[in-house]
């Protein structure tokens, strides 16, 4: 009797599941794995993320996004494990928070048979990837001194911050150091300053001790540049030098359209870049668009004739 | 006494000179005299002034440290703690411009939210691991990892900034002064002088060495544990909330990296100080020192380009280890 009762109840609980599951396989998952907001850009990248989320699951009404986001390496892979073999993802849009490290796990859902979109740091394999968007970090670099070589005419005495020892670093350092070489615009110093406000303060405070004399500063983040300024301010030496940070952060892009003698312009390097990742990869999954398989994002110089265009006061970056 | 220990006592120069006691200092003269050498910029009134307003907020955190870790406890969540009580004290002080106008009597609301936190926070921290009966290890780990995500979701990841108007009549807290000393140079001091006072002067701190040494002895002794070390994190979460109040005029904003390792910075400060991790025994102005110097090692290594910028933290590693190898060598063994 329990016996039957069992089964019947096995029965009708089945039948109640099936066209559940039958609709649920419909839906097509896209799973978009970033870093955690540890630092202002990516703030904005976690922010341009969950807005461009809200806009496809609107518009592609059987698309389903999943975003995690992971403090480091080792989390960021468990995190992709969990969306191939728990959510079960059709699709994957990655952050890779470092290239080398993350191109295994990557080929891994690679090989479960998911389409892959890698955003801003390249594998060290590119043929795993179906779709590459990315800034162009070597690009900013050189588009930075270049602006500084033009302001400065070609001389002076500068000094760099720079970001996180990573890849991205080296390449925007590099490629700038090879723009500025054979002008007579001499590097007085370089520190980390690990793209935060408060050690582009400090770093840039004992600068403005050691150096008597300093006509230029690249801070190559909005973050370390908005550091800068408070030192310079606090030293009253702004009339001494120019600040080029980089990013687009709004506080920044703001400066740079009311003309701040500081901030004379601003290198893009957009955390939107997710989001047009994101909706190229959808528009690909539910409309099956052809796409090109590499989208490079230029490093624009922004100045005060087209700052306006980069101003999204709603970001919180 | 082992034989062991012979070389170590007959090396003793005379029996008045206690390296625990001095021994911080002794390090903090080498430090000084190793800036001056690598560049003499570093002895300017300016870089002082810079390097010692720079500590102020770690030298304060670690006033309040020294008393939590001399008790025997750790308190893991008070850069956290200063990020969300940050990022609180801005969204209300902005959220009060529009009714009651940019002025003194929003800030001084502002002040009073962040050191209400700070006591709440301490509150929170010091009831779990008494009546909680939890190691502050972990209950500190827990609230460091919910402060900080706090902070995160109120920022909406990105950074929370300062009213303009507000910031111009707040900002002097930070870069003004009086006689050529900035103010949070003054608050550090009158911190740290009454974290002597209540360290070496009053029962209070002498309960805390006594919990820190033995916590059965202590509640054998009929001193009141529990309310001595709650009284501990109270005190680790009003000196956040000091530290607050002058830290966010320095930038005006707050944001998730905001505060990132103080925790570590305020229990290096406490340990380089003569202060023992294991408790029982407590330095506030050893603390004080080992803060400074912290701060200073960041500086000399800004100040000289001699070192590759790769090298950093294998420097500091260095100076935090002799620092206190030359205190513990021989100081250890009583």
């Amino acid at each position: 009797m329990t016996f039957r009762f069992g089964l019947a109840a096995a029965l009708a609980a089945g039948l109640m599941v099936a066209p559940v599951a039958g609709w649920a396989q419909q839906k097509i998952k896209m799973g978009v794995s970033i870093p955690a907001a540890t630092h202002g850009w990516a703030g904005g990248l976690n922010w341009h993320a969950q807005q461009a989320e809200k806009r496809l699951e609107k518009q592609y009404p059987n698309l389903d996004v999943v975003i995690v986001t992971a403090r480091d390496v080792g989390r960021q892979a468990n995190d992709l494990e969990d969306l191939v073999s728990v959510q079960r993802i059709d699709a994957l849009v990655i952050l890779p928070f470092e290239s080398a490290p993350m191109t295994d796990p990557v080929r891994a859902v690679k090989q479960a048979g998911k389409f892959v979109t890698v955003v801003d740091r390249g594998l060290t394999d590119p043929s795993i990837q179906d779709l590459y968007v990315a800034g162009n970090n070597p690009q900013m670099g050189e588009v930075s001194a270049r602006f500084m070589k033009e302001k400065m005419g070609g001389k002076g005495d500068i000094v760099v911050l720079r970001g996180i020892p990573t890849v991205i670093d080296n390449q925007r350092v590099d490629a700038f150091m090879k723009e500025i070489e054979g002008t007579q615009i001499k590097v007085l110093g370089m520190q980390y300053a690990n793209w935060n406000r408060d050690d582009g303060f400090k770093v840039m405070q004992d600068f403005l001790s050691r150096f008597p004399k300093i006509d230029a500063v690249w801070a190559q983040d909005d973050d370390i540049a908005l550091g800068v300024i408070e030192a310079v301010k606090q030293a009253g030496r702004e009339k001494e030098m120019f600040i080029l940070g980089g990013a687009g952060m709004k506080d920044m892009i703001k400066r740079v359209m009311d003309k701040d003698v500081l901030v004379p312009a601003d290198v893009l390097y957009p955390p939107a870049m997710i989001a047009e990742a994101m909706e190229i990869t959808a528009k690909h999954l539910v409309e099956k668009a052809p796409i090109q398989k590499e989208y490079i994002i230029e490093a624009t110089l922004v100045t005060p004739e087209n700052a306006a265009k980069y101003y999204y006061p709603d970001s919180p970056f | 006494m082992t034989p062991s220990v012979m070389p170590e006592a007959a090396r003793k120069p005379s029996s008045g000179f206690d390296l625990k006691l001095y021994g911080p200092f002794l390090a903090l003269a080498a430090l000084i005299v190793l800036g001056t050498i690598v560049n003499p910029v570093f002895l300017s009134p300016g870089n002082i002034g810079n390097v010692l307003t720079r500590t102020a907020f770690i030298g304060i955190i670690a006033v309040g440290a020294t008393f939590v870790i001399t008790a025997g406890g750790i308190d893991l969540s008070v850069g956290s703690l200063a990020a969300f009580a940050s990022g609180v004290m801005i969204v209300v002080m902005n959220a009060l411009v529009g009714s009651m106008g940019a002025g003194l009597p929003v800030i001084l609301v502002g002040v009073l939210v962040a050191l209400g936190l700070g006591l709440a926070a301490g509150l929170v921290n010091g009831l779990l691991v008494t009546k909680g009966r939890m190691e502050a290890f972990i209950v500190t780990l827990g609230t460091m990892g919910i402060f900080r995500s706090l902070v995160t979701y109120i920022a909406d990841g990105g950074t929370l900034s300062l009213n303009s108007e507000i910031r111009t009549i707040y900002r002097p807290v930070y870069y003004g002064g009086v006689f050529g000393i900035s103010y949070p140079i003054l608050a550090f001091a009158v911190v740290a002088l009454i974290g002597a006072l209540i360290m070496y002067r009053t029962r209070f701190g002498r309960y805390c060495a006594a919990i820190g040494s033995s916590e059965d002895v202590a509640r054998y002794s009929a001193i009141n544990v529990d309310r001595v070390k709650l009284l501990a994190f109270v005190l680790q979460g009003i000196c956040v909330a000091i530290a607050v109040v002058i830290y966010v005029p320095r930038l005006g904003s707050a944001s998730a990296t905001t505060g990132l390792l103080w925790e570590l910075e305020a229990i290096a400060a406490v340990i380089i100080g003569g202060t023992m991790l294991k408790g029982g025994y407590g330095r506030i102005w050893g603390t004080v020192v080992g803060a400074v110097m912290l701060t200073l090692i960041d500086n000399i290594l800004n100040l000289t380009g001699a070192i590759s910028v790769y090298l950093n933290g294998t420097i500091q590693g260095v100076i935090i280890i002799v620092a206190v190898l030359l205190q513990r060598g021989t100081a250890a063994r009583r």
